[in-house]
């Protein structure tokens, strides 16, 4: 199963470091990311493969928050279908 | 891999746009539910359904989680408790109402409907006693939604139904004064009522409908209105092309967690149904999108147009997005549900003929709307024959989910808090429809109810 997790804030130093050392203490492998400024805002996607996770969405998803908390940014992972339903047919 | 332009106009939706699944509601069958004892019978149905939807609320509270959508109600609709109780030698039906109160606070869904009847052609004893006993009902539960189906383009209209309705709208409006009349608030006299609606207060299981089933409502005005900001001054095909295309999007998440909710609770998906619900949050207003495309207050001249436009381009976009499309489907105008209506009657631009003629071309009809405490039974329920008359004649379900609060007067307001909202007062033609209305009877179907 797979997720997207969507960061969104100002740039700043450790910000891959912070997600991705939650993602490999969880078991979760990261499969693609993309960042870029939009609209000068800090903003970056990663795809990551949840299938062998070994907590619960909820725990991974409340970490990544407060992860996002401690940065000054906005961190969150929703499954992949929620965008794949809307913009693909 | 999708785009991050796709990723972030999904997340702006949701959190900026106010998109969000209004409904999942779960349809419960209650026909074995029968018993010559009431208290039985009441038994049967508590168990029925807080053993079905034991765990409908924390279903959805998973899914919003894990999707990152807002699933706003989880709600119950059941058989019309008309059915169900009739077989029972007791009269008091009330007692069915507190069952379905407490198997509803029992699961946590916020509101459990289906204390219905449908009299569209006539009444059955059982029928005669659900409708006398909706004003207590409703004054002494909390979540049960009532409604009664009096007109149906294939029956005509039952006039006799609309008058006993007239009265029940006035005594609930009177049980519940210190609330604002609150009980109406969950009461709807429907035209062509469908047997599958999520949306309350009209929510019931009709008898074609399974054992049990998952239907869905989407919303989203707020993201309707936001995608036609950004093409202001363009010409009509535009605005159709827009609405259909965002319509198509928000479906989608509604296909997606109807699909989900149905396959983790093991029962079968019914229907999404495609109405904009508005609720009384900033940015969550149909009167807006309306304004949005040029008026400059709802109600005003063109409102009737812009909402036609509206109406048919959310069913167009909407109706490629699922398999199944059902309930009501359209645009709805609740007044106190939606600050934009709210905001235009009381600037004085939206009047009660301005909103029945709205109803012609959207779907549902009069809805929550306030009116003073002195208005008449007999001219609340020539309201519900208007109305009434609106839907069977253009084949299309209508409904009257009107207010008269006990002792408020035109410029009042009066609040019923949460999705509820806040509802003005409005004026209503003072002039008598109690000879036209004590007639009784039934009007005929229309000569088009004639298809075979």
């Amino acid at each position: 199963m797979r997720a997207v997790i969507t960061v969104i804030g100002k740039d700043r130093v450790g910000i891959i470091a912070g997600v991705s050392n939650i993602l490999a203490d969880s078991n979760v492998n990261i499969l693609d990311i993309t960042q870029t400024i939009l609209q000068d805002v800090f903003t970056m996607i990663m795809l990551v493969d949840i299938s062998k996770c070994n907590i619960h969405f909820h725990e991974l998803s409340e970490k990544l928050e407060n992860k996002g908390i401690e940065l000054g940014l906005k961190i969150q992972i929703q499954h992949e279908d929620i965008f794949n339903s809307m913009h693909r047919i | 891999m999708l785009g991050p332009f796709e990723v972030f106009e999904t997340i702006k939706m949701i959190q900026k746009e106010n998109l969000d699944i209004r409904t999942i509601t779960m349809g419960i069958s209650l026909r074995d539910c029968s018993h010559p004892d009431i208290d039985i019978s009441c038994r049967k149905v508590y168990d029925k359904i807080t053993r079905y939807a034991e765990k409908l609320v924390i279903t959805g509270e998973n899914i919003e989680r894990e999707y990152g959508i807002p699933i706003i109600n989880k709600r119950i609709s059941v058989t019309p408790i008309a059915l169900i109780a009739e077989s029972c030698e007791s009269a008091d039906y009330t007692k069915f109402a507190k069952a379905m109160d407490r198997a509803a606070q029992t699961v946590g869904v916020n509101f459990i409907g289906g204390y219905s009847s449908l009299v569209h052609k006539g009444y059955t004893t059982g029928d005669k006693r659900l409708i006398t006993s909706i004003p207590e009902a409703l004054s002494e539960t909390k979540l049960v939604c009532s409604s009664v189906n009096v007109a149906s383009t294939k029956a005509g209209i039952n006039m006799d139904a609309v008058a006993e309705m007239g009265r029940v709208v006035k005594n609930a409006a009177q049980l519940t004064a210190d609330s604002g009349a609150l009980a109406c608030a969950k009461l709807v006299v429907f035209a062509n009522a469908v047997e599958d609606n999520p949306f309350m207060a009209g929510a019931f299981h009709g008898i074609g409908e399974p054992e049990c089933v998952i239907n869905v409502g989407v919303s989203g005005p707020g993201v309707v209105k936001c995608a036609l900001e950004k093409v202001k001054g363009e010409d009509f095909g535009v605005v159709a092309e827009t609405i259909k295309k965002t319509a198509f999007k928000i479906t989608r998440m509604g296909q997606l967690v109807a699909q989900e909710a149905s396959r983790r609770l093991n029962v079968p998906f019914g229907i999404v149904d495609l109405s904009l619900a508005p609720t009384p949050a900033i940015g969550d207003s149909v009167a807006h999108i309306l304004e949005e495309m040029g008026l400059e207050k709802c109600g005003t001249h063109g409102t009737t147009a812009a909402l036609a436009l509206l109406n048919d381009a959310v069913k167009k976009g909407g109706v490629m997005a699922s398999s199944y499309v059902g309930g009501l489907s359209g645009a709805f105008i609740p007044v106190s549900e939606d600050a934009g209506m709210i905001d235009a009657v009381i600037s004085g631009a939206l009047s009660l003929e301005k909103l029945e003629a709205m109803t012609c071309v959207c779907s549902v009809g009069l809805d929550m709307i306030v009116v003073p405490g002195d208005t008449s039974a007999e001219t609340i329920a020539a309201i519900i024959a208007d109305e009434a008359a609106i839907g069977v004649v253009n084949q299309k379900t209508t409904a009257v989910r009107i207010i008269p609060a006990p002792g408020r007067k035109i410029g009042d307001r009066v609040e019923f808090g949460g999705l509820l909202g806040s509802g003005p007062v409005m004026k209503v033609n003072s002039f008598s429809s109690s000879e036209f209305i004590n007639r009784g009877g039934r009007i005929p179907a229309p000569l088009h109810s004639l298809k075979n």
